[in-house]
């Protein structure tokens, strides 16, 4: 079946008259779709603001019975009782915090360094290669990394990295008392190799994005291409390293099922990272399911509003540093 | 030509999915427990496959989900690990009227261990391994293990206690047996589905295949799983010694002998640890459903209860295939009086 195809407009010498005529009905449509643009660029954004506030409203509204007994001490009190009703934040807010800033302690140098390799050193062909690796290793779901936590990587902790570091470190408390295995170090590993795709990519792209009169012109002034790296390229797009910094600490702190699968879920702060600890997305999920009186189920999403707020806490300083290091320019 | 020929497949189409539903079989839902998903995606399969009329979606959200699915009134039935107690009844009862409990299933818990060099059958008594999770007992060679152990090489190595993270049947269960034998635990911790566990060196794993993992991983390691998934991945478990003195694996018989011993199990007083049956293993517990006595849709409400009727008698030995223990017969006796209370 043949389509035919109407357009309203005519062309312009059509007119009999010899006289420039509007067609009405292309002003019409361009008017439309102006509209229309208007409209969903107004749309779209909003959409996100509803879905913050609606987020927001909710989890204000889910944990405001356990706000209303615990008050703000929830944030500060650690004991986690379902038996008794007793519930406090603060080890699974130390537990998040400790675990995603290790995991971006590790992560930050290897990326950032892996980037500029690729971008600036590696043979075209092994840099393609290598970065289609690194794209896999994002697409690789958190479960199957637990996994690996559970039965690779815990098993190395346990029986020679921890023993080799507690030998030369120990005198360290964060290197002190019996090694499980899992635990915090474990956890902060794994997240920082989840983690460590996005700084890579990002930061590859925005070094290969650097006018190449920056490049030139320091190797003009005889700097090394090291030298080159260090000091003209990495300055140039620190704001945007940092930002995927940023990014990436984001995927850690909300990190559930793997970090589940290697913390040892122990609601208890411990100066020691071979220590078990507990992260905040990881006892929502585990007891989430299996909370019945309201007042366990009003303390678990309380545990949520806390993460939504660590995770603000956490963008905002972030936005107030980049802040800083802009006027520094 | 051709477009006829479609035209009229294409009504044939649409007749087809009008008339479809009136003919494909009823969909009934349960949601609740994981503990006994297992048994009843293979029995609900079994009973569509001789029963074309009805199929059973069972969604394994957990006991806490599938009670507020009840209670809401979302599915037919409910499961759970633990009955509901009188708050979540009087929801329940406020929302959809009387509510039927009745236990479906029943299984036991093993205490698995990774000693390295020791085998399935290390003897605990009861007090030990409370006073194991307690943190009271450290390491494998304390005195207490190596008395009843004589013939074993107990190494010195530290105990790891490794627990569910994740909120679960199997952990009030295991739970509910300390507190029966240990006064200390049921002072200091009590029995729920998560508790917050005393033992320095405890650590939790997410459902039965974390803690069989971190026990696995872990030498030293201490950890209770259900029966069935110990026996499907080799893992070492111990004899327990029972209230009347006697040391046994966890095993059909002796599970079975641990319900049988206590017959008049009810809803509100349910617990079945640590009974005083010679032959019985300590750590067992029912699996439980539950239905509306007064269900507005009365045709469905009866392929409900003949559903779950079909399931605590003929489908007992589908259980038993999936490493669960039937019902023992006053159980069943009881199941079957309280969905006769249904009202279609």
């Amino acid at each position: 079946m043949s389509v035919e195809v109407q357009t309203g407009a005519q062309p312009l010498d059509a007119s009999p008259s010899g006289r420039v005529i509007v067609d009405r009905a292309l002003v019409a449509r361009l008017k439309l779709s102006d509209v229309s643009f208007r409209i969903a660029l107004t749309v779209a954004p909003l959409i996100y603001v509803a879905l913050i506030v609606a987020l927001f409203l909710m989890l204000a509204k889910g944990s405001s019975e356990a706000f209303a007994k615990f008050g703000l001490s929830f944030t500060w009190n650690s004991v986690w009782n379902p038996v008794t009703g007793q519930f406090g934040g603060l080890p699974f807010i130390y537990g998040t915090i400790v675990s995603s800033f290790l995991a971006l302690l590790l992560a930050a140098p290897v990326g950032i360094y892996a980037a500029a390799y690729l971008a600036e050193f590696a043979p075209p062909l092994l840099s393609k290669t290598l970065g289609f690796m690194i794209e896999l290793l994002a697409a690789v779901p958190s479960v199957v990394y637990g996994l690996w936590g559970l039965f690779v990587l815990a098993p190395i902790i346990r029986n020679y990295f921890g023993p080799a570091v507690q030998s030369v470190l120990g005198f360290l408390p964060i290197f002190q008392g019996p090694i499980y295995g899992i635990g915090m170090l474990t956890a902060a590993i794994i997240l920082s190799i989840m983690i460590l795709p996005t700084v890579t990519a990002i930061s590859r792209d925005l070094i290969q994005a650097v006018p190449a009169a920056q490049r030139e012109g320091s190797l003009a002034l005889g700097a090394t291409r090291w030298e080159t790296v260090q000091n003209v390229l990495l300055p140039y797009v620190k704001t945007g390293i940092f930002g995927a910094l940023v990014l990436a600490l984001g995927r850690a702190l909300g990190e559930t099922i793997a970090a589940t699968m290697v913390i040892g879920n122990r609601p208890h702060i411990s100066a020691s990272l071979f220590a078990p600890g507990y992260t905040l997305a990881s006892v929502i999920a585990n007891e989430f399911t299996e909370a019945t009186s309201s007042i366990y189920t009003s303390a678990l999403i309380e545990l949520g509003f806390l993460l939504f707020i660590v995770s603000l806490i956490v963008n905002g300083v972030a936005r107030l540093m980049l802040w800083t290091i802009m006027r520094q320019r | 030509m051709k477009i006829a020929v479609a035209r009229r497949a294409l009504v044939g189409l649409l007749a087809l999915t009008l008339t479809g539903p009136a003919l494909a079989a009823t969909q009934l839902t349960g949601a609740g427990a994981t503990f006994p998903y297992p048994f009843f995606s293979k029995a609900f399969y079994e009973y569509s496959q001789t029963h074309k009329d009805v199929t059973v979606n069972y969604q394994s959200i957990g006991s806490g989900g599938g009670i507020q699915q009840f209670t809401q009134k979302t599915v037919d039935f409910g499961a759970s690990d633990v009955p509901m107690n009188v708050d979540e009844l009087k929801t329940a009862t406020a929302a959809g009227g009387p509510v039927l409990q009745f236990p479906d299933t029943l299984g036991g818990e093993a205490i698995a261990y990774n000693i390295p060099g020791i085998k399935t059958g290390m003897k605990l008594t009861r007090q030990i391994v409370a006073d194991i999770y307690l943190g009271n007992i450290k390491t494998w060679n304390d005195p207490a293990i190596a008395k009843i152990n004589p013939d074993l090489k107990l190494p010195a190595t530290p105990i790891v206690a490794v627990n569910r993270s994740d909120g679960s049947g199997t952990t009030y269960i295991f739970t509910d047996f300390l507190s029966n034998v240990s006064t200390q635990w049921k002072a200091k911790v009590g029995a729920g589905k998560s508790v917050e566990w005393p033992a320095p060196s405890s650590v939790g794993g997410k459902g039965n295949e974390g803690v069989a993992g971190v026990v696995r991983q872990t030498p030293g390691a201490i950890g209770y799983l259900e029966l069935a998934y110990v026996l499907e991945n080799a893992i070492p478990y111990a004899q327990l010694q029972n209230k009347a003195g006697k040391y046994l694996l966890p095993t059909t018989e002796s599970i079975r002998a641990a319900a049988a011993s206590k017959p008049n199990c009810t809803p509100t007083n349910f617990s079945i640890v640590d009974t005083s049956a010679p032959d019985a293993y300590p750590i067992v517990g029912y699996s439980w459903m539950m239905v509306f006595q007064k269900p507005a849709d009365k045709a469905r409400a009866k392929m409900v209860r003949d559903v779950l009727t079909w399931l605590v008698t003929q489908g007992q030995p589908i259980a038993a295939s999936v490493k669960y223990v039937p019902l023992p017969d006053i159980m069943q006796k009881q199941a079957i009086s309280t969905l006769q209370k249904m009202d279609v």
